[in-house]
């Protein structure tokens, strides 16, 4: 092995050579069991970190390449440094606790936001063997759904013991639209399980001839509008809602509680990012070039396309919102599933001798999604989308609540 | 709420106080806005002011007619040369000075450009109220900063000018001035159809902007409302064309309006009315006369004793100064009719019984500087 590729697997070798050393030390097996998953999580933070870092810096350089303006280019080349400059910042500030505030409560919530978004990592593959998911559970799916909902507990954690109003209010906001946006998310993702035939990651990953985004755009498209709230991400970002409740459920937080919540937020992007990847994007798959470096670009791809989507777009309110989950999202979801299961049973009873690979299915698929989508837009504010027409705004003044301009104010 | 009220069933809160303001990011100011709330519904609405109250009147009566100039500047910041035009006006109605027709078109020039400036900044923060991540509001600053240049160059301001005088104004423009000024007229029309682009059919825009905050046109005549607000209400009232004054009767410019007089229609009025700016200035630089750029009047000025009002179209509003001068050297009285603070006092009306978001948008749709509400 020359030295290039051991750089190459760097993770995967640094491992190897740590297990080497512990056996030949004669150590208890369940002792390097311990020790290989603590070199797990070390070198799961060594991925992660970079990367949101660079997260970090690319989010700033990006936005203001689309509106125009330099963005941080004082701290190294490019600017590459302004995160680590903001951190000594951040590390420095005062750490504030509002009074009549729950203390413990107050200092939990980041801790609890911080690691219900770096477990997800510990399912993500990022190559196959050596490369592969720290814990390569076969209900990989099922974990990462299960943890992803915990990061509502501690915004709602975080909102509640704040003892601030806006803070209360975007806690609130949190634990309507996330509970309900998981909902088609995990719809959406049962279509791509289906398919695969399994909840393991890996294996999922392993059945991607070509990316399963092909054959289920519809379940895509859901997945990532759901995880894209759940991020508090523009156009979704009511949580923080910057313009209305100031920054939302972290409004009372400073110092290092504030940038764990802010690392956190960037940890969730990436988690998705890595998520959209290996669900729908063929995971490390690719030719070429070495398998972890398919899948950086990939997650970048998906952060840029998130960053896209925050730049241009503005906020939709909160009732807009949770219709769009309950009203366009859910029955589009069920629809998928329900198309993607008839298309299963009729691979497998009839059709599994014509290839390897459903392409039939592809075309069906896209069609379908183009049709739904369309009508359902048409559709969509007639059931009562969150658009209002006048001629509702009438009926709501003489309902008592706002002010019908011939009659005194109630 | 209307889906509760149709089930039949009572699933009321108990009402809670919030303050936003007076610091906040959407207050466009130290403004602050005492809201009750059930739940995420507006129940009440109570403004309160003068965080930036500086006594502005009070302070005139101790200074001179000329002293008084750069007062104007810091009331609507964003218009500063609008407001000078309107204070210069009612002083030379008072004192009846005759303004050289070359002063009278650059006048016209400035205030237009002020004009176009003043609301790329409305639309601008209201898109950034609609939770834009600042991306239309950069744009606009792109076309602003062009304007700010121009005054620049004129008088060697950016954002407080003390542009106009008793009589006149205080420089004639550099050679540089009108050829850049043609150049941005030229593109101009092209940005605002780019603004209208990205906004106009935004799905998301319509879903926050359309019927929201409903102004109905009898609401808005009672509350002496102006500018886009009353315009946006379907109500054909211009200065500049009711009342014309300079030389606004030679331009042959349109009063756009709207119809329902939501959210959306103040967006909409707002944008025509850039277009509308942007043909006023090309027949002002057209007819541009040559000739002096200020009436011959003395340092200090003592008016005859009597009262004046003028008032003109501000971006915002009708703007009036009220004098009444008593022979001295200083203003006996000084009173500003503010568009801004006027048009606020619907602001409870048209917000009740929305959603702690549509307060911010239409708070924001009314358009709002802190130093002309307080002064």
């Amino acid at each position: 092995m020359n030295a290039w590729d051991y750089i190459v697997d760097l993770f995967a070798n640094v491992r190897a050579d740590w297990l080497e050393f512990l056996y030949d030390h004669g150590l208890a097996s369940s002792l390097i069991v311990f020790l290989d998953s603590l070199i797990g999580i070390t070198l799961m933070l060594m991925f992660v970190f970079p990367i949101v870092i660079i997260f970090i810096w690319l989010e700033r350089r990006f936005i203001a390449w689309m509106q125009l303006r330099p963005g941080p280019n004082r701290c190294g080349p490019f600017g590459l440094l302004q995160p680590v400059a903001d951190a000594i910042k951040v590390l420095v500030k005062e750490l504030i606790m509002p009074a009549k505030g729950d203390k413990v409560v107050h200092w939990v919530a980041p801790a609890v936001l911080f690691f219900s978004a770096l477990m997800v990592f510990a399912v993500i593959p990022i190559g196959k063997g050596e490369l592969g998911a720290l814990a390569d559970l076969n209900i990989g799916i099922l974990y990462i759904v299960a943890i992803g909902s915990l990061g509502v507990f501690a915004i709602f954690m975080a909102g509640w013991s704040s003892n601030n109003k806006y803070a209360l209010l975007g806690a609130m906001r949190a634990v309507a639209q996330l509970v309900s946006y998981e909902v088609p998310m995990v719809l959406s993702i049962v279509g791509v399980v289906l398919i695969a035939g399994s909840l393991q990651m890996s294996r999922i990953v392993d059945q991607q001839t070509i990316p399963f985004i092909l054959l289920q755009p519809l379940g895509f498209l859901i997945y990532f509008l759901g995880a894209m709230t759940e991020l508090n991400r523009s156009p979704m970002d009511q949580i923080e809602a910057e313009s209305e409740l100031t920054t939302g459920y972290f409004t009372e937080y400073s110092g290092m509680k504030f940038a764990t919540f802010f690392l956190a937020e960037y940890v969730n992007t990436l988690a998705v990012a890595a998520i959209v990847t290996t669900l729908f994007l063929g995971g490390w798959k690719g030719p070429f070039f070495p398998v972890w470096a398919w899948f950086v670009v990939k997650l970048f791809i998906v952060f840029l396309v998130i960053l896209w989507m925050r730049a241009t777009l503005i906020r939709v309110r909160i009732d807009q919102i949770m219709a769009f989950s309950w009203k366009f999202l859910l029955p589009m979801a069920l629809i998928n599933l329900f198309i993607t299961g008839a298309e299963v049973l009729v691979w497998e009873e009839w059709m599994s001798g014509w290839a390897s690979f459903p392409w039939p299915f592809m075309f069906v698929n896209w069609a379908i999604a183009a049709v739904l989508i369309l009508l359902w837009s048409r559709l969509f504010f007639k059931l009562g989308g969150g658009r209002v027409e006048v001629g509702e705004v009438w009926a709501r003044y003489s309902q008592g609540y706002g002010v019908n301009p011939q009659a005194p104010v109630p | 709420m209307l889906q509760e009220a149709s089930l039949g069933v009572e699933l009321r809160t108990e009402p809670f106080v919030l303050n936003f303001g007076p610091q906040h990011p959407s207050t466009h100011g130290v403004f602050r806005m005492r809201v009750t709330l059930d739940g995420e519904v507006i129940m009440d609405v109570e403004p309160i002011f003068g965080y930036l109250h500086r006594g502005i009147e009070k302070l005139a009566e101790g200074r001179t007619y000329t002293q008084n100039i750069p007062f104007t500047d810091r009331m609507d910041y964003l218009a500063s040369m609008v407001n000078n035009f309107a204070y210069v006006l009612a002083v030379e109605k008072l004192a009846g000075i005759e303004v050289p027709e070359r002063a009278e078109y650059l006048r016209v020039i400035m205030a237009e450009l002020m004009r176009i400036s003043r609301l790329l900044m409305s639309v601008g923060f209201l898109t950034n109220e609609l939770g834009a991540m600042m991306t239309p509001l950069l744009y606009m600053y792109r076309e602003r900063e062009k304007i700010l240049d121009f005054y620049d160059m004129v008088c060697g301001q950016r954002l407080t000018y003390n542009y106009m005088r008793i009589g006149g104004v205080s420089h004639d423009i550099p050679p540089e001035f009108l050829p850049a000024v043609k150049k941005f007229v030229r593109e101009m029309p092209g940005f605002v159809d780019e603004y209208d682009q990205l906004l106009k059919e935004n799905e998301i825009v319509l879903a926050r902007t359309k019927g929201v905050g409903v102004l109905p046109a009898d609401v808005a005549i009672n509350n002496s409302c102006s500018g886009p607000l009353l315009r946006a209400s379907g109500v054909k009232w211009d200065i500049r064309k009711a009342d014309p004054y300079s030389v606004y009767d030679r331009f042959d410019f349109d009063i756009p309006t709207g119809t329902v007089g939501d959210v959306y229609d103040r967006y909409r009025v707002r944008i025509e009315e850039m277009r509308q700016s942007v043909r006023i200035l090309e027949q002002a630089i057209e007819q541009l006369p040559p000739g002096d750029i200020c009436a011959k009047v003395p340092n200090l000025i003592r008016p005859p004793k009597g009262e004046a009002y003028g008032h003109i179209e501000a971006p915002t509003g009708e703007l009036g100064f009220y004098l009444v001068s008593d022979g001295s050297i200083a203003p006996y009285r000084f009173r500003v009719r503010p568009p801004e603070l006027i048009n606020l006092t619907v602001l409870r009306e048209i917000s009740l019984g929305w959603k702690v978001a549509d307060l911010i948008v239409i708070f924001g749709s009314i358009d709002i500087a802190l130093g002309e509400v307080d002064r």
